[in-house]
């Protein structure tokens, strides 16, 4: 039954953000109280933002002062810059950051290759090819989506382990490339969709076999909904915290956050700056992906939910 | 463009002779082949990634196993201990809490927010990001541990309540009055992925609509009850579900938040992190399973629930 509400309720969703832009009110010109209207709503929503905005200004300030300030400034004005937290933090842990950022670039390069391969695969199956038994299978995939990923880890764990897996990257990247990830699969299904029979069906027509269709035809018309999976592959695989503190206990092979973490330990907590240095470190290259991908992001969010 | 589809209507247009249906039958045979050879990195996902673990863990949940001797089977003995086990319901009670309260409240943040920025106004843009780029850090140590320091006794939340002449002294996250409300806060501070989809929704709303009801002299409120929410209804409904399920799933901010441990007091101890506990830190991988089985049952309930109830409030036009 969950199945067929989440096409339901996805379906639309899609259609919402690309269907016409809806007809605006029609203006009679601005009154006094409009206006009053409006200045009163931006000056709400600029106290929103500066709080939203607020904790993120501060982290940035404080990475650039020494950790006695820290505790003293609420403020966000630099007199001048402790770029000592950047040097200490850089090797403040059993190897430089550089190392464990070096671990989580191969992990993120892995998981997108991966996804992206098996995931475009898996959607096209779905989507375009009719096989027996597909329904039964989309709807277990459907399903996979809902399942919570607690009740898989343990055997999982005992699986990796036994084959001698643990420490290295082998179980966080190898599931994506058996599209473990049904959430991009049903992106990618939802975006096939949308594009016309007509092109798959002349290719066909042409003496094309399915697997020119897919690299020749779809592949490349599915431009944004591989870029969605991809910034959004990288954005969940970078902060990933749960599955590398299970398999990664080596310091060498640590990614990002569990270094990160890693500083509660090492510093006793009392490490600020070099902590929040390495914070600012870790966040850029997200921020970066927000920056230069929000568009693929509000669209993918908005057609499948996002996390 | 157009030849294309002239082609393909030509293709479907002609009748079939039996030739044609044995080609056709020939090539719904090819489609069943190279459909499970595209399938086939999923369908291996499926079977030993995700449903043989499934099967195991439900196995494991009714042995004592810690992954150095052969699993013990005890029967339902995991299943008793877990409502035996204060430490147990008291994560469960926390981890409902988390999500009674955070799940409604950040929906409620995130609608009001898409509300004030719907009607396309200057700035628009900018407003969007600035509220939609914690949801994409939140989930990241990084956040996690600045929001350990701003809610410590001289974080950075206690030093502007000074500035406002308050007498902030306690350490919000050593106190386990408050330490959960933290990690709720944190949460409702992400609520800028609902609030892209209800932007999304609002924007469906024919304007008309609303200027055929102030017409008619409704008050604002009115309008927002009579219009707003009953067609952003299944909207609202698929964000509910989607963030309960995540929500019960929550894990990194109460493991940085408490380094690890759940507390103070246990005030902290997610279902999830003391899950972890059980398994990757004690090795009790029976009872570890046992208790994703619970989680498993009480996701599916909440879900169950949520669309029972459904019925009577969202609506799906005519």
């Amino acid at each position: 039954m969950t199945d067929i509400q989440i096409q339901g309720d996805l379906a639309p969703v899609d259609a919402r953000l690309t269907g016409p832009a809806p007809q605006e009110a029609i203006h009679h010109g601005p009154t006094a109280a409009d206006r009053a209207r409006s200045v009163i709503k931006h000056i709400l929503l600029i106290a929103a933002s500066v709080i939203m905005i607020y904790p993120l200004l501060w982290l940035i300030a404080s990475s650039l002062r020494p950790t006695e300030v820290i505790f003293r400034t609420p403020g966000l004005w630099l007199n001048d810059l402790y770029v000592e937290n950047y040097t200490q933090g850089w090797y403040a842990l059993s190897y430089p950051f550089g190392q464990y950022i070096i671990n989580s670039a191969i992990v993120v390069v892995g998981s997108i290759a991966g996804n992206l391969l098996a995931c475009t695969l898996a959607a096209y199956a779905f989507a375009r090819l009719k096989f027996r038994l597909r329904g039964l299978w989309f709807a277990i995939m459907l399903l996979t989506l809902m399942l919570p990923f607690h009740v898989l880890v343990v055997p999982q764990y005992i699986l990796f382990n036994a084959l001698g897996w643990v420490n290295t990257f082998v179980p966080l990247i190898l599931p994506k490339f058996l599209a473990v990830d049904a959430f991009f699969v049903f992106l990618m299904v939802q975006f096939i969709r949308g594009i016309p029979r007509e092109l798959d069906e002349a290719a066909r027509i042409d003496g094309c076999g399915h697997w020119k269709i897919f690299s020749k035809v779809m592949l490349p018309l599915m431009g944004p909904a591989i870029a969605t999976t991809a910034i959004f592959t990288f954005i969940w695989v970078w902060s990933d915290f749960f599955t590398p503190l299970i398999y990664l206990t080596d310091p060498i092979a640590y990614t990002v956050p569990v270094a990160l973490r890693s500083f509660l330990d090492a510093t006793a907590g009392s490490n600020w700056g070099a902590m929040f240095a390495m914070s600012v470190v870790t966040l850029i290259p997200l921020f970066l992906v927000f920056l230069f991908g929000q568009r693929f992001l509000v669209k993918g969010i908005a057609t499948t939910g996002g996390k | 463009m157009s030849a294309v589809s002239e082609l393909s209507t030509i293709h479907r247009v002609k009748a079939k002779t039996p030739e044609e249906k044995r080609l056709a039958a020939r090539e719904a045979g090819r489609d069943n082949k190279a459909g499970y050879l595209f399938l086939l990195p999923w369908l291996i996902g499926l079977v030993v990634i995700v449903a043989g673990p499934m099967f195991a863990s439900l196995y494991l949940s009714f042995t004592n196993y810690s992954l150095i001797q052969a699993p013990e089977f005890i029967g339902l003995d995991n299943y008793v201990r877990m409502f035996n086990d204060p430490r147990l319901l008291k994560s469960l009670s926390v981890t409902f809490i988390y999500v009674i309260v955070g799940v409604p409240a950040q929906l409620i943040v995130a609608l009001a927010i898409a509300m004030l920025l719907n009607e396309g106004m200057k700035g628009l843009a900018i407003y969007r990001s600035i509220f939609y780029l914690p949801s994409m850090l939140g989930a990241s140590v990084a956040i996690a541990l600045l929001w350990r320091q701003m809610f410590e006794a001289d974080g950075v939340v206690n030093q502007i309540l000074r500035l406002f002449g308050f007498q902030a002294t306690t350490s919000w996250i050593a106190d386990p009055q408050f330490a959960l409300w933290t990690i709720i806060l944190l949460h409702v501070w992400t609520f800028g992925s609902p609030m892209v989809i209800f932007l999304a929704g609002l924007r469906q709303i024919p304007g008309m609509y609303y200027e055929a009801a102030s017409v008619d002299g409704a008050s604002k409120w009115a309008q927002f009850r009579k219009i707003t929410l009953p067609l952003l209804s299944p909207i609202i409904f698929f964000n509910l579900v989607l963030q309960i399920i995540n929500a019960f799933q929550s894990f990194t901010q109460a493991y940085v938040v408490s380094n690890g441990t759940g507390g103070p007091a246990d005030s902290t101890l997610f279902y999830t992190l003391y899950l972890y506990q059980r398994g990757f830190v004690q090795f009790q991988m029976g009872y570890a399973s046992a208790m994703a089985w619970l989680l498993v049952v009480i996701i599916a309930a909440f879900t169950a629930i949520n669309f029972y109830f459904s019925k009577r409030w969202v609506f799906y036009g005519d």
